[in-house]
């Protein structure tokens, strides 16, 4: 191996590892930046070393041990508790063992808990939305700074401030590496919910920029929803999350022609659609209901997913089911941008002028000023009414309000549509 | 990236032959370290391929041949359907698979993907996703 092929293999046991060697380090030392900070070390004298000794056969133990010898340095450097570094020494002297075959076994067992501890950290209500996101692509995800700049188009200063910043908040508060128990945990779950639902959206639509999806974050997202689904089997929502995500990136393939330009679902080719994700997603969807959450808010944006790829041609879609879908959902997290959502479903199963009345009752919503997709849904309908010159306005509206370069390319064409129409 | 994992057969598994309950379990670990780290997205073991069929294209005419077939090291034994990062991921995991000490070739394939998709998915399913960026933001 070359030293470029050793480097991109520690890069790539690095991104297999941190999760778990992080993990294991914040229980000991009881602190997530602390431990962040020694995975980081280890991995710079993998960097020094085994590119001359070779990559050892248990990369991951290797990195543990070279990681907990750091922390007995650094705590015998600051003279921390005793009961810490009494616990270290402990574990130190169970690493005698390290190449004993069941050793890493062993370790399996509760690592599971401490990963779950690191989600649960990494999210905690304390960190602002920006920094739970850094924190858990770089520590669940293994992701570099430079990698989480690039997924996110912000400079890589910010994001190495933002981990700076959140680990030194999670050490000012005290934040205990723990999983939150009773009433605390249900909204805690939520939060880190939230946070993998907001990478896998970064990735399938862009907010700004030329690039529509950056399909390597849905994917990252995806699998941090699976890691999530095998640390808590139980709980219904992260099941249905995972439907909502997978029946979602099951359409990632069909959603542009070869030339860039992007294709409504109604128009998708529904056979691109990728068959595996759609089995696993209502696996999942079914999975969520079975649980007792076939009202969790995941769970109903992924039966509604589900209504689109259920139906092998797009005139099949059943829309009353879709609109009453919604309205369920409304119940569960009400908001005007549901309800427009249930205009367009409502318009498909009844026809636009029932779609518009409830558009129209959302005009003077303030949540709504400024959406770009409300203009775009009213333009839609009033073009299918064969009111053109009022469609046009809205769509052109829709067009100024978007970031999106693309999306505002369509809405711009939509528009000139209206115009030609006319003549 | 996905990247199929194909796993050769050997004069064994051609044999039909089963891993017994301590071989199970160890490749049960494997697999389950795989969904844990939300790697794995399907595996499958296949029966020997004296239980298998050809179907072999001539012009119109279609052959069917049954197994078993003879080129042993050319069939596939079982398959993992894998979600990772890299290449290099997956092959430092095939590393780790139990089993194989006693000789055998595993083959990656990487699956066709589509690097940059661009979309707009409808109003109605770009706007839910909104609802929920919306949340967030509000949260």
């Amino acid at each position: 191996m070359t030293t470029a092929d050793i480097h991109r293999t520690i890069e790539t046991v690095w991104k297999i590892e941190a999760p778990r060697l992080i993990a294991g380090l914040a229980r000991m030392l009881r602190d997530v930046g602390q431990a962040e900070d020694l995975a980081q070390e280890a991995l710079v004298v993998a960097l020094e070393r085994w590119p001359t000794d070779g990559v050892p056969d248990n990369p991951g133990a290797w990195l543990m041990t070279t990681a907990k010898r750091r922390a007995i340095d650094l705590i015998r450097h600051h003279r921390m508790r005793d009961d810490k570094q009494a616990a270290l020494e402990y574990e130190l002297e169970s690493d005698a063992m390290t190449h004993a075959p069941d050793h890493a076994d062993a370790l399996d067992d509760d690592i599971g808990d401490d990963l779950l501890r690191l989600i649960f950290t990494a999210c905690h209500p304390v960190l602002t939305r920006d920094m739970q996101v850094a924190l858990t692509l770089r520590m669940l995800g293994g992701l570099t700074t430079p990698e989480i700049a690039r997924a996110f188009l912000v400079p890589e200063p910010t994001v190495a401030q933002r981990i700076v910043r959140a680990k030194r908040t999670l050490a000012e508060k005290q934040v205990p590496f723990e999983v939150p128990r009773g009433e605390e945990l249900a909204p805690r779950l939520a939060a880190v919910l939230e946070v993998v639902y907001l990478i896998f959206n970064e990735g399938y639509t862009a907010t700004a920029g030329n690039d529509w999806a950056r399909p390597a974050l849905c994917e990252e997202a995806m699998r941090l929803g699976r890691v999530l689904a095998g640390l808590a089997p139980r709980e219904p929502e992260v099941h249905g999350l995972i439907a909502l995500m997978e029946i979602q990136a099951s359409r990632l393939r069909a959603r542009t022609a070869a030339d860039g330009t992007p294709i409504l679902l109604l128009d998708q080719d529904r056979a691109r659609w990728d068959r595996l994700l759609i089995r696993r997603g209502l696996a999942s969807l079914e999975r969520a209901e079975q649980l007792g959450g076939a009202n969790g808010n995941y769970a109903l944006q992924a039966a509604i997913a589900a209504c689109h790829v259920r139906a092998l041609h797009a005139k099949d879609t059943d829309w009353s089911r879709i609109a009453s879908l919604y309205v369920r959902l409304a119940g569960v997290a009400p908001s005007p941008v549901v309800e427009l959502n249930r205009a367009v479903a409502v318009s498909m199963a009844e026809g636009p002028e029932a779609g518009l009345q409830l558009v129209d009752a959302l005009q003077k919503e303030r949540a709504l000023a400024g959406y770009h997709l409300l203009p775009s849904v009213r333009g839609d309908l009033l073009f299918k009414l064969g009111r053109r010159d009022e469609a046009r306005a809205e769509f052109e509206r829709a067009a100024s309000l978007t970031g999106n370069t693309r999306e505002s390319e369509l809405l711009h064409q939509r528009a000139d549509a209206c115009a030609r129409v006319e003549k | 990236m996905r990247v199929l994992v194909i796993v050769k057969a050997s004069e064994e598994s051609e044999a039909g032959g089963i891993p017994d309950a301590k071989e199970l379990a160890e490749m049960g670990k494997f697999n389950e370290k795989l969904v844990e780290a939300g790697v794995m997205l399907m595996g499958e073991g296949l029966h020997p391929s004296s239980k298998g069929a050809r179907v072999r294209f001539d012009g119109k005419q279609r052959t069917v041949i049954d197994g078993p077939f003879a080129e042993t090291k050319e069939l596939v034994a079982g398959f993992w359907l894998w979600q990772v990062r890299s290449m290099e991921e997956a092959i430092e995991w095939i590393k780790r698979a139990p089993l194989f000490d006693g000789g055998a070739e595993i083959e990656l394939r990487p699956v066709f993907e589509m690097d940059d998709f661009g979309d707009a998915a409808t109003p109605e399913i770009r706007v839910h996703e909104a609802s929920l960026r919306e949340k967030i933001a509000g949260a």
